[in-house]
């Protein structure tokens, strides 16, 4: 779609952008989101805009000059899931396990 | 700023084996310069080695890399093995543990990236452009680069020798005793540094691998023709570039915590050293399988020269060799079944271990059945084959014993797991750089190996690995812990005598290489590879002059077939010579990247020892090269077509003799 | 051994139909190829970088946590700078694909103009938070926080290094194909930082703070 008109896909992936960031830092500036919630929202934002910025900025997609390049990030991101879930994965079962009791430190865990 | 903690106090003159190693090593090393200044090779040396681009060359320095550290690391092995041999009960050895912990250190880093890494990049780097029909690798200049920071890296851990010390923290340095409150000398950092500038060198080699066999085949080689040593050097260098990001980031979270006072991996301020060990693994262990991968390709190839048939089950070894990529990344916790992670945790992670062992035993079987009904041709590369697939089969069974979570909370480091990984890289890894060697070598120089000394070699490093090795096996059945310097079981001492024995059969298998390789320089006029096709062999390579001429195919190749060059003879078609040349387009050496790697060694180097001055303005040096070499358009040229049909006229009239 | 042709310097041969099968001329793609490989392999830096912070993200070891420290307005006017300058770039390389040098010039120099200022942001911040005592060495939280976002304001600085070599580089060579090429390189790696820089300012800042 971008190929043709690559005025329109920086400013549309610009314009859409601005927009999801907006609404990112709105959930959470604006406060009363319970905290699940916004931690969800903001997620879901986030790869959104990733996915614009990949497509607009980036031209990823099926076109044939592109597709390698599309394939090679989904491998990649891929690998970073396995090795991002899997280090959470693994440090939380370890930290449950063999941390010493300790007073909350902070909020969260 | 300047000399930071650097002084004299730094050399350790009051340790006679280290000033004695040194004596001999600057003598010898004096020695070697001199003969370079009395022949007048310097010129030779720079035009033809230091600054060549050129991915035959490169290989070669990688190979002979390996070689030069390997004496440096059995060095370390055979320290340790007489350590144990006399330290029993009473007896204290003759290596105190601080010196004993920097050597079992040394030996492992220096094994796995400056001998086992250099040897796969080598033959990699030669190999596979021939393979594909292609002139040269994707980016040649980093090519270059990525082999001297190599060297940078392997002098560094040489420097702290006798510069300071090493770490003793064994090859992966765990925190908190990495950390500054329990390494507080400058060993910790030597290690950092010296695998960061080499990590940097073998990343930008998987880069280019990737892109070359993407990007460079010869027209109609497609992906599902390659050679499998193609095939196994494309998933290796995947795999390269998927891990090396994650060491080079946990190295620098140590570097931060010694070097900035950071908390990553300090016991206080809420630092977690598990988590170094997460990450150092999730590189750990698919690193594994990039030194093995390589190997298993040489194995293929050699088994089906020497077989006399194509490759069995071409596709399974394709899909056997991309299952084993993936699945490697699923697997790197059962290096720390023991550290707490549970139940459900360690169930996953043994039984995605249990499950990697099956596509390498697919691959087995078919250099089994490749054998089957073969006329087999026991050439030194065939034993070393066969040696492997006995020796390995071993290691991996005793793998999948170590998969088992609940048997490893016995084994973990214990001799039975050094036993293993000794099985395995040595079985795999050395077994097949050598068979490579054998097999190769005649392509690269244009001579063959003397085949008694290749066998005395082997003969030797085969009972020499089992006879050091299987000791271990037994003591780790019987309690032993690794990593000793001293013990009082008199039971076990027997089986330290026999592993030393062991080691020392290794010794004489690593002088035989020497004597092999000077015996054969000796006779190389007499065994001159005139055809190119010494081992009447099946693939790409072999079609072209032993050595190979610098721009590799006069033209390049059209691919129709799995076995193109051994069609071409059957069918007639090899060896023709063709109706008219073309100019071929080459890139130019260059010092770049040589340069770049000398500043870097020196940034390293005053890294260590926080000579903060010498240490930016050698940055500054590395960046400045290489935004100098960004500036140079002229860096390719091109060889008239006239030059290049006086080579292959002079070729095939040497061959037409040979014949 | 082989005989060294560097001293051969012919004019550069003219491209014949012939050369149809040599690859080694086909650099463009090769060009951009590695570079996007090299790039997924600084993903997984920063892949290491995060699975540490989300490890390491709650231990403050009773020291001052996201709440406390954190400007979310201070933030947004980063990204703001930082999206801009993707789109800026994007502008450049409409430009470049017209072949309009200084047109091309004007927009990576409005690129690194907003890119300095990001970096004179954070460097101010990363400033004040030593000064109050809430730098790197505080605790395991504030180490994993400067690094990662230290990492990627270090590759910003590298982005400006390289964009100011290449606005020189376009004076110097004009719109070369070499030149080309390594503005689609550049190109690739400055939309990449902002794509970082989301997760960043999701999971860091904006999550930081609602936990």
């Amino acid at each position: 779609m971008s190929a043709h008109n690559p005025l329109r896909s920086y400013v549309g992936g610009f314009l859409l952008s601005l927009a999801l960031t907006a609404l990112s830092f709105g959930t959470v500036m604006a406060g009363g989101v319970r905290p699940d919630l916004a931690l969800s929202a903001i997620s879901v934002l986030a790869v959104a805009q990733l996915v614009v910025q990949l497509v607009f900025f980036l031209h990823l997609g099926t076109a044939p000059e592109q597709r390698h390049n599309t394939v090679i990030f989904i491998l990649t991101a891929l690998l970073i899931t396995t090795v991002v879930t899997g280090s959470l994965w693994v440090m939380h079962n370890a930290n449950v396990n063999m941390m010493p009791m300790s007073p909350r430190t902070s909020v969260g865990d | 700023m300047i000399f930071g903690k650097l002084t004299l106090d730094a050399i350790p003159f009051d340790e006679p084996i280290i000033m004695g190693t040194g004596a001999v090593v600057a003598l010898g090393g004096l020695a070697v310069l001199a003969l370079i200044t009395y022949y007048r090779k310097w010129g030779y040396l720079w035009s033809e080695w230091i600054t060549s681009v050129d991915h035959k060359r490169i290989g070669v320095m990688y190979f002979v890399l390996a070689l030069v550290m390997l004496l440096r690391g059995f060095a370390d092995a055979i320290m340790m093995r007489t350590q144990q041999a006399i330290a029993a009960n009473d007896a204290a050895g003759y290596l105190p543990p601080h010196h004993y912990d920097q050597i079992f250190t040394a030996h492992g880093v220096i094994m796995i990236f400056f001998v086992a890494t250099p040897f796969i990049l080598g033959l990699m780097n030669f190999v596979t452009p021939l393979q594909l029909g292609a002139r040269d690798v994707a980016y040649p200049f980093l090519n270059s680069l990525g082999f001297w920071l190599s060297v940078a890296g392997a002098i560094l851990v040489m420097v702290s020798m006798w510069v300071g010390d090493f770490a003793g923290t064994g090859w992966v340095s765990y925190p908190p005793l990495a950390e500054l409150a329990y390494s507080p000398t400058v060993g910790v950092d030597y290690y950092i540094w010296s695998l960061q500038i080499s990590g940097i060198g073998t990343t930008l080699a998987g880069v280019n691998f990737i892109v070359t066999i993407f990007r460079m085949r010869a027209p109609g080689l497609t992906l599902m023709k390659m050679p499998v040593f193609c095939w196994t050097t494309l998933i290796t260098n995947i795999l390269i570039v998927a891990i090396f990001p994650v060491l080079t980031a946990t190295l620098a979270l140590l570097a931060a915590d010694r070097y900035l006072g950071m908390h990553f991996f300090t016991n206080e301020l809420g630092g977690n050293a598990m988590m170094y060990i997460n990450l150092i693994w999730v590189w750990g262990h698919p690193e594994v399988y990039v030194l093995i991968l390589p190997a298993f390709g040489v194995f293929s190839e050699v088994i089906s020269t020497f077989s006399g048939k194509p490759l069995f089950g071409y596709k399974s070894m394709v899909y056997a060799t991309s299952s084993i990529g993936v699945l490697s990344f699923f697997v790197w916790l059962h290096h720390f079944f023991t550290m707490g992670s549970g139940a459900n945790v360690n169930a996953f992670f043994g039984i995605m271990t249990t499950i990697i062992s099956i596509p390498t035993g697919v691959k087995l079987f078919n250099w089994l059945f490749t054998m089957y009904r073969g006329r087999i041709r026991f050439h030194t590369s065939t034993l070393w084959t066969i040696g492997f697939m006995v020796t390995f089969a071993v290691g991996g069974m005793t793998g999948v014993l170590l998969a088992v979570p609940g048997a490893d909370f016995l084994f973990h480091n214990s001799l039975f797991l050094v036993a293993h990984f000794h099985n395995v890289i040595i079985g795999g890894v050395v077994y097949g750089s050598l068979a490579g060697m054998s097999f190769w070598f005649p392509k690269v120089f244009g001579f063959t190996l003397n085949e008694f000394w290749g066998k005395v070699s082997f003969w030797c490093w085969l009972v020499g690995y089992w006879l050091a090795f299987t000791p271990l096996y037994v003591l780790g059945f019987m309690g032993m812990t690794r990593r000793m310097n001293h013990y009082d079981v008199p039971a076990w001492h027997p089986w330290l005598v026999a592993a030393w024995v062991g080691a020392c059969i290794v010794g004489l298998g690593i002088l035989a290489i020497i004597v092999q390789l000077a015996v054969s320089i000796r006779d190389r006029n007499k065994n001159r590879d005139l055809t190119g096709d010494p081992w009447d062999a099946r693939s790409l390579e072999w079609s072209t002059a032993s050595p190979v001429p610098f721009y590799n195919f006069a033209h390049v190749p059209v691919i129709t077939s799995l076995e193109q060059h051994w069609d071409d003879k059957e069918s007639g078609r090899a060896g023709l010579a063709p109706p008219d040349y073309e100019d071929i387009h080459m890139p130019r050496n260059t010092s770049a990247g040589f340069v770049m790697s000398v500043f870097g060694f020196v940034l390293c180097f005053a890294l260590v020892w926080h000579m903060w001055a010498v240490a930016a303005i050698c940055a500054l040096g590395v960046i400045g090269t290489f935004i100098a070499r960004a500036y140079d358009r002229n860096t390719d040229y091109t060889v008239p077509a006239e030059e290049v049909a006086r080579i292959e006229t002079e070729r095939l009239a040497l061959r037409a003799q040979g014949a | 051994m082989t005989v060294n042709y560097q001293t051969h310097m012919p004019a550069a041969a003219a491209h014949s139909a012939s050369h149809g099968h040599d690859h080694a001329h086909d650099d463009g793609s090769k060009t951009v190829l590695g570079f996007w490989i090299y790039l997924m392999s600084d993903c997984l830096i920063f892949a290491s970088l995060f699975a540490t912070f989300g490890v390491l993200g709650t231990s403050a070891a009773g020291g001052p946590g996201a709440r406390d420290l954190f400007d979310l307005p201070y933030v947004a006017a980063e990204t703001a700078l930082l999206l801009i300058s993707s789109f800026t770039f994007g502008l450049a390389s409409i430009a470049l694909q017209a072949g309009k040098r200084d047109a091309v010039a004007t927009w990576l120099m409005v690129t690194f103009a907003l890119g300095l200022g990001f970096i004179a942001m954070e460097v101010h911040e990363f400033t004040h938070l030593v000064e109050i005592g809430a730098g790197p060495d505080r605790s395991a939280f504030l180490s994993a926080y400067f690094t990662l976002v230290g990492t990627h304001g270090l590759h910003v600085t590298a982005g400006l290094v390289w964009l100011a070599i290449m606005i020189h580089q376009l004076f110097v060579f004009g719109l070369d194909g070499l030149t080309r090429r390594r503005l689609a390189c550049l190109s690739l790696f400055w939309h990449f930082l902002d794509l970082v820089w989301i997760c960043v300012f999701t999971f860091v800042y904006l999550r930081g703070v609602i936990v």
